[in-house]
């Protein structure tokens, strides 16, 4: 089994989570609470990853940061280094890629605070990021904590976007899917079978946890 | 429960779409024939099947591009193509021991050949520099095939290895997914300098867009490229794009494209 590839599969969507759950949060929020006209439009964006094939969000972003294009320059001449081919371009494709995964949730369980409690918070006189702390976010933990779940889960699953961009580099790109795909190319069947199964038994476990988190499930008391 | 009217409408409306959106019948008398191709061909191939679709009008001819190896695999476990032309010989030699092509329809229609390549914006100039381009400092990233299932891929590494520069710069190397990728992978920019195909560098759409040296056939294994019949191809068709690939004309095309063509 490709523990290389597994772990940097790990690292990888750990990191697109982390700065997803940081890129995210103000976006989910103002998705969920603003009342502009234009906001349908940040919405359809946000979600396009969902429909757009992997290939057309590879192949751009393949172009977007080589070094032929402004903001490849402007990486290049920031840190001296290139994002293709690099673990920074797979975070910035990745992080694209499991947008939707992140702001949907959130902005689902933003908007399903009750807006009394919000106003009642200020009237009381806290302030707005106190009331987001102390309010908005307890109650939409789960919202947040799936969010992050599926996020991950989502770029451990990620193909086609690490092949247009990743450049199959063991250690660096070389993701645990792409290891898979390179080992049932080469007729590896053992190790790709092997590595196979313990995706599939992992992207369960994931999902099993988050559909029991919402239904909390493994509460003893259910509180009415 | 009663149904409800707008969904029912609405599901009728998808179906009908379903049923208009399906594919015509094919012309009455054509027959099918699909060829599975490695990427190296692409350009080659495209202007092959021009000729061969003037020539035999009656024959529905669609090909797929791809990388031998997984056309390999995919034809072990049952892809319906017909005719495989792969970038080496081993595959259709193993499809031949495994039942799955023809035994006598083994062909050798070309000899592949590399080169190093650098987009036209380069200020290196391969044709001076030869494979000392791949240690320039400018160049950060060269584009190979991958070698674990690409031909192409496989001879990129030997001749790195036979002319001395494998292991100072074998950590510049990115790995496509087949040749035509690790080709795109130079003409977006994101790598520097690849080692592509021939074929592919004087292809009409890419000449403009680079310019190459090419590596001495010496310095890797040929690359003999071969093509069977598989087992489960009709007689007829197969057989004639196979008879129409070994044609004079045929060898002349796939020349000018940057193949060695067997005597």
């Amino acid at each position: 089994m490709d523990w290389q590839a597994i772990g940097l599969s790990l690292r990888l969507a750990l990191a697109t989570t982390l700065v997803l759950q940081v890129v995210g949060m103000p976006l989910a929020w103002w998705v969920a609470f603003s009342r502009r006209r234009w906001k349908f439009l940040v919405e359809a964006v946000v979600a396009l990853p969902l429909v757009l094939p992997p290939t057309v969000l590879g192949f751009y972003v393949l172009i977007a940061i080589g070094p032929r294009s402004p903001v490849g320059a402007l990486y290049a001449r920031l840190t001296g280094g290139l994002l293709p081919f690099s673990f920074g371009g797979l975070l910035v494709a990745s992080v694209l890629y499991s947008m939707p995964f992140t702001v949907q949730p959130m902005a689902a369980a933003f908007g399903s605070v009750d807006r009394k409690l919000l106003e009642a918070s200020w009237c009381l006189g806290v302030s707005r990021a106190g009331t987001f702390r102390r309010v908005v976010m307890p109650l939409a933990r789960p919202g947040i904590a799936t969010a992050a779940i599926l996020s991950f889960a989502h770029t451990v699953g990620e193909f086609g976007v690490v092949l247009m961009v990743g450049g199959n580099i063991a250690g660096v790109t070389r993701t645990v899917s792409i290891s898979i795909y390179d080992q049932a190319q080469s007729l590896d069947y053992t190790g790709a079978w092997h590595t196979s199964l313990l995706l599939v038994g992992f992207s369960f476990v994931v999902l099993a946890l988050t559909y029991s988190w919402q239904r909390r499930a493994w509460m003893l008391w259910q509180p009415h | 429960m009663k149904p409800h009217r707008g969904s029912s409408r609405w599901l009728t409306l998808l179906a009908a779409a379903l049923v208009l959106s399906a594919a015509p019948p094919p012309a009455a008398g054509a027959q099918k024939l699909t060829v599975a191709a490695a990427a190296d061909l692409r350009f080659a191939l495209d202007e092959l099947a021009t000729q061969f679709r003037a020539a035999h009008p009656e024959v529905d001819l669609a090909i797929t591009y791809g990388s031998s190896g997984n056309f390999f695999a995919q034809i072990q476990n049952g892809a319906p193509f017909d005719l495989f032309l792969s970038a080496d010989v081993d595959y259709p030699r193993r499809l031949i021991t495994a039942g799955l092509a023809s035994k006598d329809s083994l062909f050798l229609y070309g000899v592949g050949r590399i080169v190093v390549w650098v987009p036209a914006g380069s200020p290196l100039d391969p044709a001076a520099l030869g494979i000392r381009v791949l240690e320039a400092p400018s160049v950060r990233h060269i584009a190979i095939a991958n070698p674990q299932h690409a031909p192409y891929g496989r001879a990129a590494v030997a001749a790195l290895r036979s002319l001395g520069v494998y292991d100072r710069v074998s950590p510049k190397l990115v790995l496509g997914e087949n040749i035509g990728q690790a080709f795109e992978f130079v003409e977006s920019g994101a790598a520097e300098a690849g080692i592509v195909a021939l074929s592919l560098a004087l292809a009409p759409a890419a000449r403009s867009h680079g310019r190459y040296w090419e590596v001495p056939q010496e310095a890797y294994p040929k690359i003999e490229q071969g093509g069977v019949i598989l087992a489960r191809a009709p007689a007829g068709p197969a057989a004639q794009f196979r008879a129409f690939l070994l044609s004079a004309e045929a060898r002349r095309i796939l020349k000018q494209y940057g193949f060695s063509v067997p005597q």
